[in-house]
């Protein structure tokens, strides 16, 4: 009796002040939506939503619902995270490896790097790019091309644009490309594993890669034509390109300081990762008669990467979540659409806000919950 | 020795190699520099390409003469192990000096050179460089923000008898180290508050908040006198009835009007801004966050399945949401959830919204201290006859934040880096002041100057702490 009490007791008068705390809340929302005529419900999610956005990846205007703007948001959320994931991942593992290069100089700037960014607040190298950075940048007229279709302009980045003609066969070809890929790979470890023998596999799969989409353009009838951004004159002094694809230097500053900053961290993950590896298991792999690619394929990258992946989905991760920095320089992200203009238009506080931390928090949670299936998968099975 | 080999040297050419790749290497170098700094081109009679690519190729044809293995002149092998192990190492080698060498001058006549000091209007900035000027003008309201220019001695006063209390741990003699821990848990926090509270403030704004923090420190200092069978009860229960009975019971705000000090004027939170805002948020942060860390940390691994899941449920929430949308949360969304009569200041929503967010993160570096202690520890001081809370205090967390200094230290340097994110409620910290200074028409066109000025600020802040936190790490290592 006097056992199951102890255990009880503290777990009930928790849970009671837990709940005391939320009824406190629930209350008092109740009586204060009630004392200023506000309405809970997500029914305004199908109204009309009568705002603009001026970046958007689907068609959208002031005429389609909340909802349509939310999404709106949330794309561009992504699109900017998964830029800055690929531009982050790239300079992380080069500069992570730099940071162990036996070169003094390379590892002395590798660190220089890491220790300058990480020690910025994000924020401050958002702002610093956009309204300094980037406003020394050329107006449109005086811009000069680089390789000649891309034009760098204070009114952002203009890339050409790719036009496609029967793009769902590429697509397919790519598809092609890559099942057969996996499939001559199982074939291959088979033939190793039976009968001793390698195949190429990278060769054939970078043949395959670049032989089908090929292909696709030969005999599939797939075409692709580039239209190049053109300057257009609006007024005496006002220029705009037309054609192509514009990046607003919104999303430039925003990639630019999300990926520079995540970068350092993965590289520090990088780092520790290979550092991780022990010097015997180099050793041993070298001594029973690996090369040195091998080596580093074969027994360094496997164990690094059980080190490595964890902290750095925990970084991706970051950088998705620190992508809502973007309302501090209106680029139209999730928090800037959604919990800025739509809440001021709406005033559904309570509404607004807990969608935007949910979606925030049901991407965190899937994306931690991948992590841990993965861990569990690659975890050193012990006999 | 018929022949003379080009291109792998032996004993008897050593020294040409020797000689004729240093002097390259050096042409190399200088020609850089000339360019650099004098704008003289040596190789001007070459075509454009040649002459742009000639260090390089000058550099690199000198680095691989002198490669040489075990050549006997000591620093010719150090530079060879350091930047000169093979081709590739070499050319990154080059092209990095080269870049050093390049970016200097621009770096230099900016900050320095073409920079204008003096005066006080923005009619001196008219070289190519830095306009530190305009820092200089403004400088007042990057540190404190909108508080008022007469009244600024009293940040100043605070800041600098805070940092000398802070600093007493260093000049405790061993008698009173032992209370060095309840100095820095429970009184220099309440010094700081009261110093802030009245000092800096210098007037009614925090009530409800300080009746809260008055509730806990008296239960806190209460609570070391109270056995361990009942810790928990009492923490649960007294803080809270301390609160409601000072709120309902005692006429505080009578308490605090007489303590007032005579001749200071009232500031309110509204106008408190700049980088002393930033360390008010931080310190006050830091403080909470950690406690609160710890107790969901613990939670976390408790043996009652319910006080788990709770835990799980708050450390979960708060780590999978972007700091912004806290902020906003505190901002539009919590005032409907008290009563009317019932008011925040949003400075202290901030400090509550920042604490609970960094918390999460503090509870998780928490955990995996605590789970990477042996099982040994805690069946030693079980068999010890120690109770739950003696257990933690004495046994299990000092070994825990030992081990897990480094990452404390880096959610301490998250937070700080964090702050600039209270625009968001409108309060304006360096940046958020930053942002309006470049708006003022008066000063337009600075932005780059203030930003960078924040960033150096910001830099050696965050520096000093990692510095400070690896060098506690090393301090505290034992071997287990």
């Amino acid at each position: 009796m006097n056992f199951k009490l102890k255990t009880i007791v503290p777990q009930l008068i928790t849970v009671l002040a837990v709940i005391l705390v939320f009824g406190f809340f629930t209350y008092n929302a109740q009586i204060n939506m009630e004392n200023r005529g506000i309405d809970f419900g997500y029914g305004f999610l199908s109204q009309e939503s009568s705002f603009d956005v001026q970046f958007s990846l689907i068609e959208y205007d002031g005429s389609h619902s909340y909802f349509r703007a939310y999404l709106v948001g949330l794309l561009n959320t992504i699109l900017v995270s998964v830029i800055g994931i690929i531009i982050a991942t790239v300079i992380g593992v080069i500069v992570g490896i730099a940071r162990l290069s036996p070169n003094y100089l390379i590892n002395k700037f590798a660190a220089f790097y890491v220790e300058f960014f990480r020690n910025i607040p994000l924020l401050l190298q958002i702002f610093f790019w956009y309204f300094a950075a980037l406003r020394a940048l050329p107006l449109p007229q005086d811009a000069e091309a680089m390789f000649g279709v891309f034009f760098l302009t204070i009114k952002g980045l203009y890339v050409p644009a790719f036009i496609w003609e029967n793009l769902n066969i590429f697509f397919y070809s790519l598809v092609a490309a890559v099942i057969s890929i996996i499939i001559i790979k199982t074939y291959a470890k088979k033939v190793q594993e039976t009968q001793g023998k390698q195949i190429p596999v990278f060769l054939i799969g970078i043949g395959l890669i670049f032989s089908l989409p090929l292909l696709s353009f030969l005999i599939g009838g797939v075409n692709l034509s580039f239209e190049v951004p053109k300057l257009k004159q609006l007024a005496t002094t006002s220029f705009i390109y037309e054609g192509g694809v514009s990046l607003p230097p919104e999303l430039i500053a925003l990639t630019l300081s999300l990926s520079l900053y995540t970068a350092t961290f993965i590289a520090e993950c990088v780092r520790a990762g290979i550092q991780g590896v022990g010097k015997g298991q180099k050793e041993a792999a070298a001594s029973i008669g690996l090369t040195p690619n091998q080596v580093l394929k074969l027994v360094i990258m496997p164990q690094a990467l059980r080190i490595i992946i964890p902290p750095t989905t925990n970084q991706y991760l970051n950088l998705t979540k620190n992508s809502s920095l973007a309302a501090a320089i209106a680029y139209p992200d999730l928090v800037l659409v959604f919990a800025g203009t739509a809440l001021m238009q709406t005033g559904k506080a309570i509404e607004i806000v807990s969608i935007t931390m949910l979606t925030y928090l049901s991407l965190s949670v899937s994306i931690s919950i991948l992590m841990n299936w993965y861990n569990k998968k690659i975890a050193i099975k012990e006999k | 020795m018929s022949k003379i080999n080009f291109l792998k040297p032996d004993k008897s050419n050593l020294q040409i190699f020797l000689y004729s790749g240093t002097f390259l290497f050096f042409i190399s170098i200088l020609d850089v520099f000339l360019n650099a700094f004098f704008r003289v081109n040596l190789t001007f009679f070459l075509p454009g390409f040649l002459s742009f690519l000639l260090p390089l190729i000058l550099g690199f044809i000198g680095l691989y003469f002198i490669r040489i293995e075990l050549s006997g002149v000591k620093k010719l092998d150090l530079i060879n192990k350091h930047i000169n192990t093979n081709n590739f190492n070499a050319i990154l080698s080059l092209l990095i000096i080269f870049v050093i060498i390049k970016s200097i001058p621009p770096i230099l006549s900016w900050f320095f050179i073409e920079a204008s000091f003096a005066g006080d209007t923005k009619d001196v900035c008219t070289g190519s460089g830095a306009c530190w000027t305009y820092i200089k003008v403004w400088f007042r309201r990057f540190m404190y923000g909108m508080y008022p220019n007469a009244e600024q001695w009293r940040i100043n006063l605070s800041f600098i008898a805070l940092a000398l209390l802070g600093s007493v741990g260093y000049f405790a003699t061993d008698k009173f180290k032992k209370y060095l821990t309840l100095y820095y848990v429970v009184i220099y926090p309440l010094i700081a508050f009261l110093f802030i509270f009245f000092f800096i403030s210098g007037g009614p704004i925090f009530f409800d908040f300080s009746y809260g923090i008055i509730a806990a420190i008296i239960s806190i200092i209460v609570g070391f006198f109270i056995p361990s069978k009942f810790k928990f009860y009492y923490f649960l229960i007294i803080p809270f009835a301390l609160y409601i009975i000072l709120k309902y019971f005692i006429f505080f705000e009578e308490a605090i009007e007489l303590g007032k000090l005579d001749g200071l004027n009232w500031v309110e939170t509204g106008a408190w801004g700049g980088l002393s805002l930033t360390f008010i948020i931080s310190f006050f942060c830091l403080i909470f966050c950690f406690p609160i860390g710890m107790a969901f940390a613990l939670g976390r691994r408790s043996g009652f399945p319910l006080i788990r899941y709770i835990s799980i449920g708050f450390i979960e929430f708060w780590r999978g949401v972007p700091l912004i949308t806290v902020l906003f949360m505190s901002a539009v969304m919590f005032p409907m959830f008290l009563p009317e009569d019932f008011f925040i200041d949003k400075l202290v929503r901030a400090i509550i919204a920042i604490s609970l967010f960094e918390a999460a993160y503090v509870a998780e570096v928490i955990r995996g201290g605590l789970q990477a202690l042996p099982r040994g520890q805690y069946e030693a001081a079980k068999s010890l006859g120690m109770g739950y809370w003696k257990m933690h205090i004495f046994v299990i967390l000092p070994q825990a934040l030992k081990l897990v200094i480094p990452g404390i230290a880096n959610t301490f340097l998250a937070l700080v880096k964090d702050t600039p994110l209270i625009f968001v409620v409108g309060l304006l910290e360096i940046v958020g002041m930053l942002n309006l200074a470049k708006t003022n028409p008066k000063w337009l066109g600075f932005a780059m100057e203030g930003y960078v000025f924040a960033a150096i600020i910001f830099w050696i802040i965050c520096y000093a702490m990692s510095k400070y936190s690896y060098n506690l790490e090393q301090k505290y290592k034992t071997d287990r």
